[in-house]
């Protein structure tokens, strides 16, 4: 499956400026007007350093960031300040998958009852949650007597997994994935990416997908967009990004990552402090 | 995707609640004991006592025991015994009421506070220390006295006056669990606010709240006897604390009439208090210190016999050394750590030898639960509790120090050995500024005095890229970045001139950009000071980066060791290649894997090769 053409996105963020309140009086200015759009069933990659904004902006399109100006729209539907049952409506459509794979499960409830809360909210019946759990944990490759099990007794990976069977449960159609495998093992990381293809190709889901390493968004983007101090400083197919960057951030960004190649990453290392001392 | 990464199956675990470790505690199984016994007392009494705690009789009038009354009788001519039955009754049920009415004002509203913060929050924090500002025993005087000594509603204001100590416990815990993002997971899956207070709040809170309840229950008892002792509550109402008023007009010539209500008293206090610490402990403390002897049994258990010839493998050491002892500023030779279990001895070093040259630098590879963060805590004489470590010997700087008492040990870290950790934030004090986190060590473990030691902080921190050297000593840990505190950090292991720089992940927790600038710094120090560098990751691009050598490990065994090139070029085990290509580097992009996906879907065969080449999953941290 190709990117689908760009006709109507089904989310598209115009012009974002999102604040975030310091003090009374100081203000920092996360997202400087920011603009992206995510079709059906593509996957998009947003990528930068640290406190470039990437975050916020996922934030922001699940509502958990409060936007200053612009607008974000979702199927055509303005959702820029969706707040009560507007935005639990949405729950239907966006979800999300966090980056702490120990942090994003509540360590109190089984993985049954973290998979179902988002169905009985919605007003599905125990049963039938029940027979939808079971199908998503098969979805992400794990057992189903993981119901009755706490997500202490997994490990990161598995976790990860649990957070996606959560996020697809509803049969969203975006996923807002914020840098969903920066804090697992290389080996790990391949497989969860995989997962994440596949259950795109499976369900038609698009993801709006948060990470600083180009080489995980090379992987599983469709496009991508390099954000640099709130502001986007290069967007393409992802196969030109990582290619044939333009900006000079994008190719600092791509060299400071390490190739498991130590000739190649003695070339790399050369360039990128030639780069960084011009800088 | 075919191949499953993990059985279809889990194995059963042992999952011990709450309940079973407590019973293994005698204290608190002694104390619940007598809490049981007065509760069925209290349940108990019209059948138990032998008279009616209300009957006169005068020959009974300061009787000593004996004679059908086993505690003989008061200053009114009433069995003590059957007093004492009924008292407790009286002391249970108040002291019901009152949790119960601390606990329906207290935690809701500090779920409430800690949730929604702003207004809520201040409003109910307001509220509940004005309650502890209030004389509580005035007002409840003065409410003794409104209602016409009502024993119901006073045990109801003194829950009131109680109630705070719920709250703050509650508002601690909702405020460090609404950071968390499962709940921003759960607002997200359209959970009302409500339901997100009723379900995953109340969870987080449930455990600290049993224990305040033990202890708000012992100290609503002493109150309420207090109370009581004034002359509060219904005179037909047998209780202790007017029993021990009755005893206290008496004291000096029949002392036995107050000592009987006094241990009913002090022994049910006690019991609910060293419940409430018992839970306390339990739910605070996950894991025991293990006693000398189990330290011990771990102890021989690694050592085990000698190997034998043809004896398993796993009994031999696993890696290889490549320089003389003299030469090495690090060797391990056949090291072993482990960890007591319930069921056993957990190996999870099984047999590591390797070394590094000074002006080396080596990297130990491998996956979480592979045993390298551990060999280096070894190094560093840092394993947590409960970890022990046997080895035929370290040596650092050619000098046995395996052997050595841990205090000497310690004075090794600073001089001979630099650390640099993995989470640069969590492994500096937020308490104390930067200047001081760096010069403190310098004049402890140097002797320098405080100017020399301050300059001597100044020209690292130059050293190590930081601009502004000045504002960053007189900075607090949170006011600068992620970047930032690890150089601070990297500054704080070299400024001892080291001849062994231990890196444990240093990169992990940066992002890229800040990744290549660490392990800029880290070769450039290295080659300066002319240290060895040992680095553990589990990225082999780091490894491609910086390293001399290195040390493949799995399951606590070195697979392979041997110079970056020779491995990246033929790596030998198999489980080298897996790790190496583990890495996205030269992988397919996802325009590639869509074009063969479009092709023949079922070809999908790179998405096959990554799934198949992952024994276990796990992550880095």
């Amino acid at each position: 499956m190709n990117a689908p053409e760009d006709t109507a996105p089904l989310l598209a963020v115009e012009d974002l400026v999102v604040d975030y309140r310091l003090h009374r009086k100081l203000r920092l200015r996360a997202l400087k007007g920011v603009s992206i759009t995510v079709g059906r069933g593509e996957c998009v990659g947003l990528v930068g350093e640290s406190g470039s904004g990437k975050s916020t902006l996922g934030k922001a399109v699940l509502g958990l960031a409060a936007v200053t100006s612009g607008r974000i729209s979702f199927d055509g539907e303005d959702i820029t300040h969706a707040r009560g049952a507007a935005r639990r409506r949405l729950a239907n459509d966006i979800q999300v998958v966090f980056q702490d794979p120990y942090g994003s499960l509540d360590p109190t409830m089984t993985v049954g009852e973290v998979l179902a809360e988002p169905l009985l909210v919605a007003g599905t019946k125990r049963a039938q949650a029940g027979a939808v759990v079971a199908e998503m944990l098969d979805r992400v490759r794990l057992p189903t007597d993981a119901v009755h099990r706490y997500p202490s007794e997994f490990s990161g990976g598995q976790r990860q997994r649990i957070a996606i069977a959560r996020a697809l449960v509803r049969r969203p159609r975006l996923i807002v994935c914020d840098e969903p495998v920066s804090a697992l093992d290389l080996t790990t990381q391949a497989t969860i990416l995989d997962l994440f293809i596949d259950l795109q190709r499976e369900t038609g889901v698009a993801y709006l997908f948060v990470s600083h390493d180009l080489g995980v968004v090379r992987r599983i983007c469709h496009r991508v967009s390099v954000m640099y101090q709130g502001e986007i400083v290069e967007s393409g197919p992802t196969r030109t990004v990582a290619h044939e960057p333009t900006h000079p951030y994008t190719r600092r960004l791509l060299l400071a990552a390490p190739v498991a190649d130590p000739v190649r990453q003695a070339e790399r290392r050369a360039t990128w402090l030639g780069l960084r001392d011009s800088a | 995707m075919t191949a499953a990464p993990f059985p279809a199956t889990l194995a059963p675990v042992k999952r011990i609640s709450l309940w079973r470790r407590y019973l293994r505690r005698p204290l608190g199984v002694v104390a619940l004991g007598v809490l049981m016994v007065v509760v069925a007392a209290a349940v108990l009494a019209p059948w138990l006592s032998p008279f009616d705690p209300n009957l006169v009789d005068f020959k009974l009038t300061h009787a000593t025991p004996g004679d059908g009354h086993p505690l003989g009788g008061d200053s009114a001519g009433r069995d003590i015994l059957s007093r004492l039955l009924y008292g407790a009754r009286t002391t249970l049920f108040g002291a019901v009421i009152t949790c119960v009415a601390g606990l329906l004002l207290g935690v809701p509203a500090g779920v409430a506070a800690g949730y929604f913060g702003g207004v809520t929050d201040r409003v109910c924090s307001w509220i509940s220390d004005a309650l502890q500002s209030v004389p509580g025993m005035i007002v409840l005087l003065v409410v003794a006295a409104g209602t016409g000594q009502d024993f119901a509603v006073l045990m109801v204001a003194l829950g009131i006056f109680l109630a705070p100590g719920y709250y703050r416990i509650t508002r601690a815990r909702a405020l460090a669990v609404r950071r968390e993002p499962y709940i921003d997971a759960a607002r997200v899956a359209g959970v009302t606010n409500p339901r997100i207070l009723r379900t995953h709040m109340l969870r987080a809170v449930y455990a600290p709240i049993v224990v305040q309840t033990a202890l708000t229950a012992g100290i609503a008892i002493g109150m309420q006897a207090g109370l009581q002792f004034l002359g509060i509550g219904s005179a037909s109402t047998p209780s202790w604390g007017q029993m021990m008023n009755d005893g206290f007009k008496n004291m000096l010539t029949y002392p036995l009439i107050l000592l009987w209500p006094s241990i009913a008293l002090g022994v049910t206090i006690a019991a609910l208090a060293f419940i409430g610490s018992t839970l306390a402990d339990l739910i605070s403390v996950r894991t025991e210190q293990p006693a000398r002897r189990a330290r011990l049994r771990v102890r021989q258990a690694l050592a085990g016999p000698a190997p034998a010839p043809g004896d398993l493998p796993d009994r031999v050491s696993s890696g290889t050394h490549e320089h003389q002892a003299a030469d090495c500023a690090l060797r391990i030779e056949n090291l072993r750590v482990g960890y007591a279990t319930p069921t056993g001895v957990k190996e999870v070093v099984r047999g590591v030898s390797l070394d590094a040259a000074p002006g080396e630098v080596l990297g130990i590879v491998g996956e979480s639960g592979s045993g390298k963060t551990q060999t280096i805590f070894t190094v560093l004489d840092l394993l947590p509790s409960g970890g022990t470590a046997v080895a035929d010997g370290i040596w650092v700087d050619g000098r046995e120090v395996g052997r050595l008492p841990s205090a000497e040990r310690a004075t090794l870290l600073g001089r001979s050995i630099g650390y640099v950790p993995q989470e640069p934030m969590s492994n500096l004090d937020p308490c104390y500024t930067v200047e001081r986190q760096l010069v403190e060590p310098l004049r402890h473990v140097h002797g320098l005095s405080k100017t020399a030691a301050r300059a001597r902080a100044r020209e690292v921190l130059v050293r190590v890229g930081i601009t502004d050297p000045d504002r960053v000593l007189a900075s607090y840990p949170h006011q600068i970045s992620g970047g930032m505190a690890q150089r601070v950090l990297i500054a704080g292991a070299v400024a001892g001139r080291p001849s062994l720089l231990v890196a444990d992940e240093p990169t992990t927790a940066l992002d890229v950009t800040v990744q290549a600038e660490v392990l800029e710094l880290l070769r450039e120090l290295q080659q300066e000071y002319g240290m060895a560098l040992v680095i553990v990751t589990h990225n082999f691009g780091v490894v491609a980066d910086i390293c001399d050598r290195v040390v493949v490990m799995k399951d606590g065994r070195i697979v392979e060791t041997g110079p970056v090139e020779r491995i990246f070029r033929h790596p030998e085990d198999p489980y080298t290649a897996e790790l190496i290509s583990a890495s996205l580097d030269d992988t397919e992009g996802r325009h590639e894997l869509d074009e063969a996906w479009d092709r023949d879907p079922r070809l999908d065969a790179d998405l096959d090769r990554s799934a198949a080449h992952v024994g276990g999953e796990d992550d880095a941290r």
